[in-house]
């Protein structure tokens, strides 16, 4: 049959990132000084507007052990709801001193990872909806085959997140909870808590974007 | 039709790509979710993307031969790797960051959890990397990595590979794969490589032998091109906005 069939380019299949992705993606964690701009976990560092916050958390296994090699990475929305990219189409200009993105690994004896942002504002959903605050993150690593995708809503928009199209799509109503953030507060800082379950009882969903 | 109103992301086919669970790569058992993902109607949170600009990176950030040579030139065989990056429509796929890693000329990695016996190599680094320029061409240039051998099945070995990084237009489009170098016989018993479940997907991450962009008494070369996920145009609703 196969020559009956439409033919285009297929997407190259995904690799796992390994155990010492760090070397490409985070050199300085590896060790290796090489690049004079390095890609960090500061989204902050150029003072954009909007609410400073930590998110944190850890990434565990289906043993509950945390995966100390993972390398997380976010992309979200200015304070305004403005994707600081080309793609946005929302006819707003972003806030010039935020580039969105994120990349962290987690630390090699705890697991535990973090960046430092702003909390993201509302973004349009399809057919004119309006999608809650949320930062989406996506997550490499050894025993990973292709990057899995999540999206991290934060516990004190409830409102908004009862009315969140993605979250309300997801049909098993208790499963969405994996997706809220804890919100904490430690020497005025404001942290948001976001563990990772890779596999078993407690599972964080995943999404296929 | 002036202005092209672009729709969403065509959907990933997942008969392409490993699936999260794959026993033969002992490590995925732990690390893969028992529930089936969640797929959702792409918004403009999927479509973006961060974008970076050339500025930003040394003039040898490409250059794995020299950007981290101290006192004199790695060890090893030099070649070049270039090609071009594609959306699965053809079209080329502009200022797209890609980030390159890899072992040295012996399979040893410049990592802290790297123990193999093979030597390190003072005057090379093992990572890279480049934007694509306006019809999607990268090019860097490094030393041949050498296979390693790994804890899965205790003799098992990883073919010569390059690790490799993309972050181009939109979320969606987010990859992170290993190309291997045409002819090396590792690649038939590689565990990581046979989760792809098609011979012709595995084919598409092998760079081949390009002899007439040898430079002579340099460096050989190889080819590899990349295929990213592409988007629809819109002729009637657009239910992205």
């Amino acid at each position: 049959m196969k020559g009956w069939n439409f033919e285009e380019l297929h997407e190259t299949p995904s690799q796992t990132g390994g155990p010492y992705v760090h070397i490409g993606l985070l050199p300085k964690q590896a060790g290796i000084d090489v690049f004079e701009n390095n890609f960090n976990n500061d989204l902050v560092k150029n003072n954009p507007q909007g609410q400073r916050i930590r998110l944190e958390g850890q990434v565990f296994d289906g043993i509950g052990v945390p995966l100390r090699d993972v390398l997380v990475e976010i992309w979200q929305a200015d304070a305004n709801g403005i994707y600081p990219s080309q793609a946005d189409f929302q006819d707003k200009v972003a806030d010039v001193n935020f580039h969105g993105w994120g990349r962290t690994g987690a630390d090699f004896k705890t697991g535990i990872w973090h960046f430092d942002t702003i909390k993201p504002g509302t973004v349009p959903g399809r057919k004119a909806s309006t999608q809650a605050p949320h930062i989406n993150l996506i997550i490499f690593a050894r025993g990973i085959n292709t990057g899995l995708n999540t999206r991290v809503y934060f516990e004190d928009e409830s409102k908004a997140n009862a009315n969140d199209p993605v979250l309300n799509s997801i049909e098993w109503e208790p499963r969405r909870q994996t997706l809220i953030a804890k919100r904490e507060e430690r020497d005025g800082e404001v942290i948001y808590r976001f563990d990772i379950y890779i596999q078993g009882d407690k599972e964080t969903v995943f999404l296929d974007i | 039709m002036s202005q092209i109103l672009w729709g969403a992301y065509a959907q990933r086919n997942t008969d392409d790509h490993p699936p999260a669970y794959a026993p033969g790569y002992k490590t995925s058992v732990l690390r893969s979710p028992k529930n089936a993902l969640i797929a959702i109607g792409e918004t403009v949170s999927e479509v973006t993307a961060p974008h970076f600009s050339a500025d930003q990176f040394g003039p040898k950030d490409n250059d794995l031969i020299l950007n981290c040579a101290k006192e004199g030139l790695p060890v090893g065989e030099r070649v070049i790797v270039h090609g071009y990056v594609r959306d699965q429509f053809g079209r080329p796929v502009k200022n797209a960051l890609l980030e390159v890693w890899q072992a040295n000329a012996s399979g040893r990695y410049r990592h802290p959890n790297d123990q193999y016996v093979g030597s390190l190599d003072p005057n090379f680094g093992g990572c890279g990397r480049m934007m694509t320029d306006e019809n999607g061409f990268y090019i860097f240039r490094t030393i041949k990595p050498g296979p390693y051998p790994w804890r899965n099945r205790i003799n098992e070995w990883r073919p010569a590979h390059i690790h490799f990084s993309l972050i181009a237009d939109g979320w969606a489009q987010r990859l992170i794969s290993q190309f291997y170098f045409e002819g090396d016989t590792l690649i038939d018993s590689c565990p990581i490589l046979k989760t792809i479940p098609s011979e012709e997907q595995r084919r598409a991450l092998i760079a081949l032998e390009d002899k007439s962009n040898f430079i002579e008494a340099d460096s050989r070369c190889y080819r590899f091109d990349i295929t990213l996920r592409g988007r629809r145009a819109t002729y009637f609703e657009n239910e992205l906005h």
